[in-house]
């Protein structure tokens, strides 16, 4: 076994010498080139700290990787044949062993953890870490609250090395809710010290410095310009990083970032726009992976509060109006699971994202709008978050053409990213696209949030049924009880429902794109989308 | 000369006052709710609220006004939410950034037109004045993001002369040792040919992108100012004097019609600080302008607001400058004062 | 032919027409390139009249089985990413741009040039506070200000034109109150005054008629200028709405292409932005040499 390796390291170390031998006089650079990956991306984080005020999805990816959880998933083979998250199988990281019980959870901490100071990892530094996580506000706060942490008493410190989550219900959200990015593990006593009266969770400090366990830890950040991080070597949570240091950095221009991956300067990039990816897919000179979103998907919403929308045979006019395959061609150049179509008699499956039954038919959606009321149609506008224009302007563009067609007449409304929160919160826009997709992969989990009457922020449609309540709080009950005949009734209730009363029409479910040089290795699919350093390597 | 310095000062100070309050004003008039931005995607309404009294955004705005002026005062511009740092520091880190682009392509502009427009007056009216007009003229009505994109395309994709659009330095160099914050001068102060070779070729995209943007202007106004220097009197006597053209037209002509070429490069530099906020998003490069238009799509207003007020200020000390070397060139201009 | 710019009279505007041909015809047959931009000019101003209704396709209506064509005899310029002429589209956007120029620099020539002819004429406090407005406003990094006042307001066009103006005002107050000031002692003005004419009626009937061609050459100018900023904010995403076919957006959109070879999208309306703005700013200089000789030399 030894041996093995040891001819392996020796032939390609023969082979890395092959190809780099004209670079004789800078070797130690070749050398170090060789265990460093050169990531570009559009932006950077703003906050080192998921736990800080609007930190931003870049800054998740430092917290992935540079703080620990108490747990994680186990890997399986995803949909593309690619590593992919499992998110039933969990595995130890901070914790050597989980034990459930009925109505709480036991961990037992890794003797070795320490942190990147090299203090020991303590039960203590696990309870701080998940009070200021449920304390904050917030983000962070939120997303505990999500699988029922919501009180600094849950958490109780058994011994150094022992540590137990007591359950607020039976949820069945809570276990995979300890493996999300928010329940990370800080060095207490580190950022105690830098605690001020005004800041007692020392968040200024963690905005600009990581203190976690994890596997990296950042070297340096200049914001909006790079990350640095580096391994960290005594790292316990798994097996050591093939990859000595990550050099991120910020280029705003989509072709730049193409141009930098297809001459090789780069090694990976994941936000280009789709037609990048097939044209590079072609070119066969990259490896190119495309894994579908979990628990996401792409609709038009209508607000069923006001008119015309409170009318359902306009939104079923609206649903048959749709440019689907132009939207799935022209726009997304096939990288997309297409989320319309299904066969008039297909049964109603037990999951999400599942496709509804409406297909493009012009002469169908007129012949609704005027049993609605509205021969002759109606002014409206359709509104698109200009974050994400790439996608959503020629989107609501072929959108806007067709619905015309049937008389809809729409004015196009870009709402600047600042503002598009502010917007939907207003629940005020008519007709607009937009993007949901929740970390935990569970149907009840993304009804809950975009359906129920409850009206969270995204139930942008301002939708209220108690049909659809029933369901969606039978199927929670039943899920938490282990009662799965009645889960899977409840989850074809409220599939149904939606699909039935469609105040939101789903488009189709995007793809996480990841190009990287064929050299890279080891990239995995999460449910937070983002890139996971520990398993990339070189060569 | 120092009197002229404090007057100028004196008649300065309203208008950076001017520009505080319209900055404040217009930031405020963004769209957008920092607060909702910042709560975070899942945020309810209270959660919201928190985030704006914790922001100070609940306050009326002569509050929010006076608490910005007290902390100007203090040297305090604020702190970025987007990049969660002080914005004075990270105008310092960016602005030698910003500064020596702008500086290199300025020098590569007036390298290029300055000759240009000198042939222009020389051979006045020939072919070479009509192409020398229309190449400046192209050069001003082509779009800067568009220039630069095509120069990226062409310099580095096609064909590989240039290196990746990634800033100011390649990945794989460190930069020199900070002593004026420009990389080629630093650079050459430590010695470091191979960084100042890196610098350099990072710099020349970008830097020729606003080159080809300000070669209009420059070339102009030489054109025009030697071309009264031609036609004045000195210049005929030096030439009835029997003094070789060359002579005539380097020593003579030109260092008298420097004067206008002057006063124009500092509205050229200004203008070119302007130009910046586009280019600088084409090539990554890590300035003040991309800084500032990350900030005002994303309605953080402390970057604004201290990049506004810098510029300003900028604007001012250039003006001095200016003035200063006017002085010098001009004596007359030194008694008038 | 220096009695238009400075005539002792106040009839100068009045000035033979015949002569202002011949000298036109003068200028342009010295200065070929005038000519071509005058030609340009003209075609310009064709497209954007009756342009939307004679191009070969419509110009917003998609089609998503020729999308990113190469230029070929059916798609001139080629087709965009959803599969829209673009020959159509740059030809139809000449309108919008047009009118964008157009109107804000009237809106600039309202506000800075009167504004300016006062503060030239009468001197004293409304010089001075004029003079204010038009520093503070000129120690903003101009593009900055102009993506200020529209990402402040909204992204619409009455917003580009107004933002496009307020940039330029200090330009035109400069211009105005230069050529005001000059003139405000002049033989006419005072031949006016003793007539018993009013100052508001001096400043409006005589002083203003007497610098129109000056302010026609920064006119000119601006235009071009006022095309390139609309296209600047169309590029960092506050410009017109889609679909509307506009210069900056569509370039803003083949930017991206560029690297991936469908270099067509950027390029052609790139180089019609280039060509408007290129023929107003050669227009500008010709119109100078027709107004003012003396500075032609």
């Amino acid at each position: 076994m030894q041996r093995r390796d040891f001819l392996k390291s020796v032939s390609a170390l023969a082979a890395s010498t092959a190809v780099s031998s004209p670079a004789v006089f800078s070797s130690a650079k070749a050398q170090s080139r060789q265990e460093t990956l050169l990531i570009v991306s559009e932006s950077g984080p703003n906050n080192l700290d998921i736990h800080g005020v609007g930190t931003n999805v870049p800054g998740y990816e430092v917290s992935w990787n540079c703080y620990d959880r108490l747990i994680s998933h186990e890997m399986k083979t995803g949909p593309n044949g690619q590593p992919y998250y499992d998110k039933n199988k969990f595995k130890p990281e901070l914790a050597e062993d989980m034990n459930i019980g009925d109505m709480s959870v036991t961990f037992k901490l890794k003797k070795k953890a320490t942190f990147q100071d090299g203090t020991p990892v303590t039960a203590k530094d696990v309870k701080w870490s998940l009070d200021r996580a449920v304390s904050v506000g917030g983000f962070p706060t939120f997303q505990m609250g999500a699988g029922s942490l919501t009180k600094p008493e849950q958490f109780v410190v058994v011994d150094d090395n022992t540590f137990r989550v007591d359950f607020a219900r039976k949820d069945r959200l809570t276990v995979p809710d300890l493996a999300v990015i928010v329940p990370c593990i800080v060095n207490s006593e580190l950022v105690k010290k830098h605690a001020t009266e005004k800041d007692p969770w020392g968040m200024e400090f963690t905005k600009q410095n990581t203190a976690g366990s994890g596997a990296y830890k950042v070297a340096s950040w200049t914001a909006g310009t790079e990350v640095v991080l580096e391994r960290n070597d005594a790292w316990v949570g798994g097996p050591l990083p093939k990859t000595k240091k990550i050099i991120w950095r910020m280029v705003p221009s989509a072709g730049n970032r193409r141009a930098l991956l297809e001459r090789g300067d780069a090694d990976i990039s994941y936000d280009l726009p789709n037609k990048d990816f097939v044209e590079l897919k072609q070119d066969g000179k990259l490896a190119i992976v495309s894994t579908p979103y979990s628990n996401g998907i792409q609709y038009i919403g209508m607000n069923v509060k006001n008119s015309p929308f409170d009318n359902l045979k306009v939104r079923q006019a609206v649903a048959c109006a749709i440019p689907y395959q132009k939207i799935m061609d022209a726009v997304l150049f096939g990288l997309a699971k297409p989320m319309f179509g299904a066969a008039a008699e297909a049964p109603t499956q037990v999951a999400w994202p599942q496709p509804h039954r409406y297909n493009t038919d012009i002469a169908k959606a007129k012949a609704l709008m005027a049993e609605a009321g509205y021969p002759n149609g109606f002014d409206t506008t359709l509104s698109f978050d200009l974050g994400f224009a790439g996608v959503n302007e020629p989107l609501c563009v072929l959108t806007q053409e067709s619905l015309a067609q049937i008389g809809i007449r729409t004015t196009i409304n870009k709402v600047p990213g600042a503002n598009w929160r502010t917007e939907l919160n207003k629940k005020t826009l008519p007709l607009y696209t937009n993007v949901f997709s929740g970390w935990l992969d569970y149907p009840e989990y993304f009804y809950i949030w975009c359906y129920h009457g409850k009206n969270s922020i995204f139930n942008t449609m301002s939708y209220q049924s108690k049909t659809m309540d029933g369901f969606i709080d039978g199927a929670v009950a039943a899920a938490a009880s282990g009662d799965m005949a009645t889960y899977d009734t409840d989850v074809r209730g409220f599939v149904d429902t939606a699909y039935a009363d469609m105040p939101r029409v789903p488009l189709y479910q995007p793809y996480v794109n990841v190009a990287m040089q064929k050299n890279v290795s080891g990239y995995a699919y999460w449910f937070h989308r983002r890139l996971d350093y520990r398993t990339l390597m070189k060569g | 000369m120092l009197t002229l310095i404090s007057k100028r000062m004196m008649l300065v100070i309203p208008n950076l006052i001017g520009v505080v309050i319209i900055t404040f004003l217009l930031t405020r008039a963004l769209p957008g709710d920092p607060a909702a931005y910042f709560a975070g995607p899942a945020a309810d309404k209270q959660a919201i609220e928190q985030i704006r009294v914790k922001l100070g955004l609940d306050k009326p705005l002569i509050i929010q006004f006076g608490g910005y002026v007290a902390d100007l005062g203090h040297l305090d511009l604020g702190t970025s939410l987007t990049t969660g740092q002080p914005v004075l520091t990270e105008l310092k880190n960016r602005l030698p950034a910003s500064a020596e682009l702008t500086l290199f392509g300025l020098i590569l502009s007036v390298a290029i037109a300055v000759p240009l427009g000198i042939l222009a007056a020389v051979k006045q009216d020939s072919w070479i004045d009509h192409s020398c007009r229309v190449v400046a003229t192209a050069g001003v009505s082509l779009p800067v993001f568009f220039t630069g994109l095509l120069l990226v395309y062409v310099f580095y994709f096609l064909l590989g002369w240039s290196p990746a659009p990634l800033g100011r330095l390649d990945v794989f160099f460190s930069p020199p040792p900070q002593i004026t914050g420009f990389y080629l001068i630093d650079s050459l102060l430590n010695r470091d040919l191979a960084t100042f070779r890196a610098a350099l070729s990072q710099l020349l995209m970008p830097g020729l992108t606003l080159c080809i943007f300000s070669l209009a202007p420059i070339a102009r106004i030489t054109r025009a100012s030697m071309l009264a220097v031609l036609a004045s009197d000195f210049v005929r006597t030096a030439r009835a004097s029997g003094l070789d053209s060359r002579t005539v037209i380097l020593t003579y002509a030109f260092r008298n019609a420097m004067l206008p070429v002057v006063t124009t490069l500092g509205m050229v530099f200004s203008f070119l600080l302007g130009a910046n906020v586009l280019v600088e998003k084409v090539f990554a490069w890590p300035g003040i302008g991309s800084y500032a238009v990350e900030a005002l799509i994303s309605s953080d207003f402390a970057p604004v607001q201290g990049f506004v007020l810098t510029m300003a200020i900028l604007y001012v000390v250039l003006n001095l400058l200016i003035d200063v070397l006017y002085g010098v060139i001009d004596p007359r201009v030194r008694l008038e004062a | 032919m220096t009695d238009i710019s400075l005539s002792p009279h106040g009839t100068a505007v009045k000035a033979p027409s015949n002569s202002i041909v011949r000298h036109a015809r003068y200028v342009i047959a010295e200065n070929p390139v005038t000519g071509l931009a005058f030609g340009l000019f003209i075609l310009i101003a064709l497209c954007a009249l009756i342009g939307p209704s004679i191009v070969p396709h419509d110009p917003l209506a998609s089609d998503t089985s020729a999308a990113l064509a190469a230029p070929s005899l059916k798609h001139w310029f080629g087709t965009d990413q959803l599969g829209r002429d673009i020959f159509s589209r740059v030809i139809a956007a000449t309108r919008l741009d047009f009118t964008i120029a157009i109107t804000s620099v009237i809106l600039v020539f309202a506000m800075g040039g009167f504004a300016g002819i006062a503060a030239g004429f009468f001197g004293g406090w409304t010089d001075r506070i004029v003079g204010r407005i038009s520093d503070t406003i000129m120690a903003f990094p101009l593009f900055v200000l102009a993506m200020g006042i529209v990402a402040a307001l909204g992204n619409t066009v009455t917003n580009i034109v107004l933002a496009t103006a307020i940039i330029n005002f200090p330009l035109y107050v400069r211009v105005a109150r230069a050529e005001a000031n000059v003139r405000r002692d002049a033989g006419f003005v005072q031949a006016a005054r003793l007539s018993g004419n009013g100052d508001f009626r001096i400043l409006l009937m005589h002083i203003l008629p007497n610098i129109m061609p000056i302010m026609m050459v920064q006119i000119s100018l601006t235009m071009g200028y006022a095309i390139l900023n609309a296209a600047g904010l169309s590029f960092i995403g506050l410009g017109v709405r889609p679909p509307t076919p506009e210069w900056g957006i569509m370039v803003a959109e083949g930017a991206g292409n560029i690297i991936s070879g469908e270099w067509w999208i950027a390029l052609f309306p790139g180089a019609a932005l280039m060509i408007a703005v290129f023929c107003f700013n050669l227009l500008g200089d010709g119109l100078r040499d027709l107004v003012d000789p003396q500075r032609r030399t």
